[in-house]
């Protein structure tokens, strides 16, 4: 959900402050991105390679699961690539190993120099929403690194999507370089390098392709699987509650089997909406949910025995309540993953989503309530 | 591709009487949203606007505004 700490809305942003860079006891070398050290007016500086390798991709894929996500960066400052001299362009890019990999990756056969800054681990767009990919940080690391002894040219290249945190014409008041924006897409950088430093229109439009949906899906997910815990402990409590004796092993399974409908919901609320995203109808997302939350409760309730729900009227009801809500929010919640969405659409879905989930809840626990009486009491 | 939000709901602004014509708005947009016509910005696709402010802290007139979440 896009609140005003999100976009990439999961812990991923929440980088610590941990690992300084400058502290790092490694010696550049050391790095298996770093091919050998070049000699520039400014020191040694790291040469990077331009193939990522079997560890870079065993990275990506545990980051992408929601390992080491915070920590997962590389040293802040000035890296060469191929064999740059003065004139050669410099790219400004995240110090987030993900971004710094797929860059390197798109500039084999380039002379270039990249100039890192320190997002505390963070990609370029997130970082320039949340503000370290700034103003202030790249004037202080062209500052630090002394670029202008490295360069007798006076452009920079920055992607385009760390726009939102840089003031370009503030850039060139404070050190007389001028900022150019490249492309949206590492991709797109040879294109833009050969083309005088001309982006096309395509070159300048984010996409939210399938692929890029699926890949925000096991971030997203583990942090809605984090609920799975509570809603069992709420179905166990419910189960419990009941008139006779009390077997806790069949309460337990009862209570299991409970849950899968629920799962199913959150994971429809995610992975659904996300797979499905052009395809459902609306443009609201918790509509978007609604819609899929509805569909589900009511194959589920079709087969309420098979989940081992009681077949029972007020159980139904409360459970096409609960099960829609549940799908609904977590569609609300993927907001903050998306590339399309903005704060103010966000906020008003809120406005009258909130409301009405916070209605259906309550109106499904009183349903529930009623119906524990009459066991009791009938 | 066919993913737009909510109509109407942006908070974006551009004030043509500021515009110098420099066109860095037509390049940060990540939505194409401006166009240039008769060398001043021109909101062509207000309802792609996703509100990441980039054009607005690009404009060295100061020309547009938009209240801008953090992504």
């Amino acid at each position: 959900m896009k609140k005003e700490n999100s976009c990439c809305s999961t812990p991923c942003c929440d980088a610590t402050e941990s690992l300084e860079p400058s502290a790092h006891p490694n010696r550049n070398t050391d790095f298996p991105w770093v091919l050998e050290e070049m000699d520039t007016p400014i020191g040694k500086i790291p040469k990077i390679k331009t193939q990522t390798e079997f560890a870079d991709t065993l990275g990506a894929i545990a980051v992408r699961l929601g390992i080491n996500r915070s920590n997962y960066r590389i040293n802040p400052g000035l890296y060469a690539v191929g064999n740059p001299n003065d004139l050669s362009p410099v790219l400004v890019t995240a110090n987030y190993k993900l971004t710094f990999d797929s860059l390197r990756k798109e500039l084999s056969k380039q002379n270039l120099w990249i100039l890192v800054l320190d997002t505390k681990g963070i990609n370029v767009w997130c970082a320039a929403g949340k503000g370290t990919f700034s103003t202030d940080e790249l004037i202080k690391r062209i500052n630090l690194v002394q670029l202008k002894n490295v360069i007798s040219h006076k452009t920079i290249i920055l992607p385009q999507l760390g726009a939102p945190g840089v003031a370009a014409h503030e850039v060139s008041k404070h050190t007389g370089l001028k900022v150019s924006y490249g492309p949206v897409y590492a991709r797109d950088l040879p294109r833009f390098l050969n083309n005088e430093l001309k982006a096309t229109t395509d070159m300048r439009k984010v996409h939210f392709t399938l692929k890029n949906r699926l890949t925000v899906i096991p971030v997203e997910l583990k942090v809605v699987l984090k609920v799975l815990p509570i809603l069992f402990t709420l179905l166990f409590i419910f189960n419990l509650i009941s008139p006779g004796e009390i077997n806790f092993s069949r309460v337990f399974l009862q209570s299991a089997n409970n849950l899968i409908p629920y799962a199913i919901s959150i994971a429809l609320g995610t992975l659904g909406i996300a797979a499905l995203l052009p395809y459902i109808p609306f443009r609201s997302f918790a509509a978007k949910g609604l819609l899929l939350g509805l569909a589900w409760a009511a194959l589920a309730v079709r087969y309420h025995g098979t989940f081992n729900f009681p077949e029972n009227t007020l159980i139904v009801a409360a459970n096409i309540l609960f099960l829609t809500s549940i799908t609904s929010f977590s569609a609300l919640n993927f907001t903050g993953s998306t590339t399309y969405t903005s704060i103010s659409g966000v906020q008003k879905e809120m406005l009258y989503t909130i409301p009405l989930i916070a209605v259906a809840t309550l109106l499904g626990l009183g349903l529930v309530i009623t119906y524990k009486i009459m066991l009791f009491t009938g | 591709m066919g993913l737009v939000y909510l109509k109407d709901v942006t908070t974006l602004t551009l004030h043509p009487e500021k515009c110098i014509g420099c066109e860095l708005c037509t390049q940060v947009c990540p939505h194409l949203v401006f166009t240039m016509e008769n060398k001043k910005a021109r909101i062509a696709n207000k309802e792609a606007c996703m509100e990441c402010g980039a054009c607005a802290t690009n404009c060295p007139a100061a020309a547009i505004s938009v209240h801008s979440g953090v992504g």
